[in-house]
């Protein structure tokens, strides 16, 4: 059939399964909104288009799918870019599609041209530029199939207007897509199988690194396997929390900057670091020199240039972790690691006594508790979707999670004003699930324009706003590293309850611990979004804590004196 | 204390990648960026046709260590139309660059400089009464040498086009399949 160029877009979208797409609407792209219409497609009208691409980033998240971000040419399309780039840094699989000017006057600088591919070319896995009806079609296969085999990652779709506007023949075409130059899935040797399987039976000392790598291969069963075979303990990153359960025995918690203290002393005493589909971001290693010194490495990666990039691997498989660990586990011999298992048990009652819920609350409302409370509340069973900052590390600390795929969140770029909009695309992704966004006050305000997109969706979030009226995160580097000179930290924050219901919303207030379970249960218990404002306590810092660029074991601890007695406290203590 | 085989390893020197690539729009655009974004320096790089349509190659000099070299191919892998990459580094190849240089040439002068051009088989392109363009291809060294040797002369410009390297022999390795 002859079909305008906008209409193959919807076809081609179709035919690869979307169903929801997350946009704003301008004159480039004009063609393809009117087309929209005649299609079974779901439009999510955002308040800003990084809320588009966050949220088809959030539904990417929460449903291993691909999620679809709409946006006009010019400044819709640079308004992708930060959602973009946060896709890109977590390996989240999002097709952007873009309005272009018309192909002949583009380079002339009309109005509102941007050369989108130009911007994002280092942002994206790959993209196009598309100035013809009938490249619509084979281009949208291929950015589809780019975006999800592989390591996924975003894939930008630049359309001009004339392209969309003319007609071309359309056949629905169920080839596969082949390209020539793209190998998503390479096989291992087995050599590197046999070899990695003698280095774990040598090993006194080992620890598994496990990563996003484990989630986006669902190799969650065969890692579990390999855990009860051989009785290696699990480190997780942020990125890997969920991929084995958090109460299973043989985990041990969080890696890194803000991770568990007995995990990284075990890291560094290690003789064998197992990487399951993690790819040493600094914020894991600290200091390279020292990292892990005693420590040979077994790295699996699906991505060839991440063997290697940070740390030397002894031996590196790539390929596809489960398709791996399916092809390693069978050569492992039963183990017990009795004594190592011990030694971790000693170093991790020394940090309990540390721990934040043993400490009283004085009567101040302390984020950490918060976040323990509604964990316990909502039986660790809520998909939590959390921002950047302080409330994020407490978020990993303390929310506890025994399923995969229950934990949203920027990694590796930190992208604050992540959480609001990437909730409202997982809440597209599991229409029944309960869903709490962990946010500051600071990041809230940055896409809170999209409490009105939930308001015209008419969906249902849990919001807990972590207000310390202060970019805590940055007011914590502050206290510790610049003499506790608060540059632009402290926040003149509005009425968060008031902001709430002015978008036709519930908002609620919470001032004391004694009022949080109250609180989570009505927001449960309601039916539309409810913002809940936590007013926590100003001047409460995470830890443990590694000084970027320091050595793992170097960390900041909490003092002593505020185990004791919740005295205010003086100065940090380096140990 | 590096070991030996470390010492090795993080040794930087001149390697040489070919690289096949699609030939669509913005592909040197790619490669480029990604030097660039990676922070690997490029010494030279050309690009020109081959004898399959469709298909262009680039040949990449860059002056990085062995596992530098390593993460340059995976990464020149990632970009989707790259079709394959091979280092000739160490492999039996012939390794050429090509420099024109117009150099001052009058009077008694101008039979010392063919002399010279003839001694480094370098051919003379365009005679003007006071200059001479020359042709010179080969080696780094070769044209580097010649340049030296002209310099006292008064070379006026020079251009060179970046270096192209052929494996040696009947084997094609670095063809795309
Ligand atoms: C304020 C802040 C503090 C932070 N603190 C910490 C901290 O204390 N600890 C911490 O861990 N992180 C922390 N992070 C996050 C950190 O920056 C990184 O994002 C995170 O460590 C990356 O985790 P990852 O390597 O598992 O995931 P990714 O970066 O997603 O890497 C996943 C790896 O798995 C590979 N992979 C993908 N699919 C497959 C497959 N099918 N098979 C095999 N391999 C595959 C990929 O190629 C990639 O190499 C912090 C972030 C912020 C913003
Ligand atoms: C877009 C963006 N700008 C700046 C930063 C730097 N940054 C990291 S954490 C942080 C403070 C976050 O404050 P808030 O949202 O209130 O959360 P809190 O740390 O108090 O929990 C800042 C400014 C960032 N990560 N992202």
């Amino acid at each position: 059939m002859r079909i305008t160029g906008a209409r193959i877009l919807w076809e081609t979208l179709v035919q690869e399964g979307v169903d929801t797409v997350f946009g704003y609407p301008g004159g480039a792209i004009l063609p393809v909104y009117d087309a929209m219409l005649d299609y079974p497609i779901h439009h999510v009208l955002v308040r800003h288009e990084q809320g588009a691409a966050h949220m088809a980033d959030g539904y990417a998240r929460a449903s291993g799918r691909l999620g679809v971000a709409i946006a006009t040419s010019g400044p819709g399309a640079t308004n992708l870019v930060t959602g973009i780039a946060t896709a890109m840094m977590d390996s989240s699989p999002i097709l952007c599609i873009t309005g272009q000017v018309s192909s002949d006057a583009i380079g002339s600088d009309a109005f509102q041209e941007t050369d989108v591919t130009g911007v994002t070319l280092p942002i994206t896995k790959h993209n196009y530029l598309v100035s013809s009806a009938e490249e619509i079609a084979p281009t949208i296969r291929e950015a589809c199939y780019i975006a999800r085999s592989g390591r996924p990652g975003p894939v930008l779709v630049d359309i001009s207007k004339d392209a969309q506007i003319e007609f071309a023949e359309y056949e629905r075409d169920r080839s596969e897509v082949r390209l020539s130059g793209y190998r998503p899935d390479l096989r291992p040797s087995t050599d590197e199988f046999r070899s990695a399987a003698q280095m774990i039976e040598d090993a006194e000392r080992p620890v598994i690194l496990a990563g996003q790598g484990v989630l986006k291969s669902n190799a969650m069963q065969e890692l579990a396997e390999f855990v009860n075979k051989t009785n290696i303990p699990v480190a997780m990153t942020l990125l890997g929390i969920g991929c084995f359960p958090a109460s299973h025995p043989m985990n041990l918690g969080m890696m890194g900057m803000h991770g568990e203290a007995w995990v990284n002393q075990a890291i560094q005493e290690s003789d064998l670091l197992l990487a399951f589909g993690m790819r040493f971001d600094d914020r894991v290693t600290g200091n390279l020199a020292s990292y892990a010194p005693n420590a040979k490495k077994i790295h699996i990666d699906i991505d060839p240039s991440e063997i290697n990039k940070v740390v030397r691997a002894d031996v590196a498989i790539v390929g596809d972790l489960r398709e791996t660990l399916r092809e390693v586990n069978p050569l492992l011999q039963e183990q017990s690691h009795s004594t190592w298992l011990e030694h971790i048990d000693v170093l991790k009652q020394e940090s309990g006594i540390r721990d934040v819920q043993n400490l009283p609350g004085n009567g101040r409302l302390l984020a950490a508790h918060v976040i323990h409370d509604l964990w316990q509340l909502t039986q660790g069973q809520a998909f939590v979707v959390t921002d950047v900052g302080q409330h994020q590390m407490w978020a990993a600390q303390y929310y506890r999670h025994d399923r995969p795929w229950t934990l949203a969140t920027s990694g590796g770029l930190g992208t604050m004003g992540f959480a609001l909009p990437a909730a409202i695309g997982a809440r597209f992704a599991r229409p029944d699930e309960e869903i709490w966004v962990i946010v500051g006050d600071g990041g809230f305000q940055m896409t809170q324009a999209e409490l009105a997109t939930c308001r015209q969706e008419n969906i249902k979030l849990n919001i807990a706003l972590i207000n310390n009226s202060f970019l805590g995160m940055v007011r914590q580097w502050q206290e510790f590293f610049y003499d506790e000179r608060y540059a632009a930290t402290p926040m003149v924050n509005p009425d968060f309850v008031k902001l709430a219901e002015a978008h036709g919303l519930t908002g609620l207030r919470v001032e004391r611990r004694n009022q949080v379970e109250s609180a989570v249960q009505r927001a449960r218990n309601t039916e539309d979004t409810v913002l809940i404002e936590f007013r926590v306590a100003q001047d409460e810092a995470v830890y443990p804590m590694v000084p970027s660029g320091a050595d793992l074991q170097a960390m900041i601890r909490r003092p002593m004196n505020e185990v004791k007695a919740r005295a205010p406290r003086s100065k940090s203590r380096v140990e | 204390m590096l070991n030996k085989a470390t010492q090795l390893e993080q040794a930087e020197r001149e390697r040489v990648f070919v690289t096949y690539v699609e030939d669509k729009p913005g592909v040197l655009n790619r490669v480029a960026s990604l030097f660039r974004r990676r922070n690997f320096n490029i010494e030279s790089l050309t690009v020109g046709h081959t004898e399959e349509e469709g298909v262009s190659r680039m040949t990449i000099v860059t002056n990085v260590s062995e596992s530098v070299a390593r993460r340059i191919e995976a990464n020149l892998y990632k970009l989707v139309n790259v079709l394959r990459v091979e280092e000739l580094t160490d492999k039996p190849k012939v390794f050429r660059d090509m420099a024109l240089i117009k150099v001052q040439a009058q009077k008694e002068a101008r039979v010392e400089v063919l002399q010279i051009c003839d001694v480094f088989r370098a051919r003379v392109v365009d005679v003007a009464p006071e200059a001479l363009i020359v042709e010179i291809t080969g080696e780094n060294g070769k044209i580097e040498g010649l340049l030296e040797l002209l310099r006292p002369y008064g070379v006026l410009e020079t251009v060179r086009t970046g270096h192209v390297a052929m494996r040696r022999g009947y084997g094609i390795g670095s063809r795309p399949t």
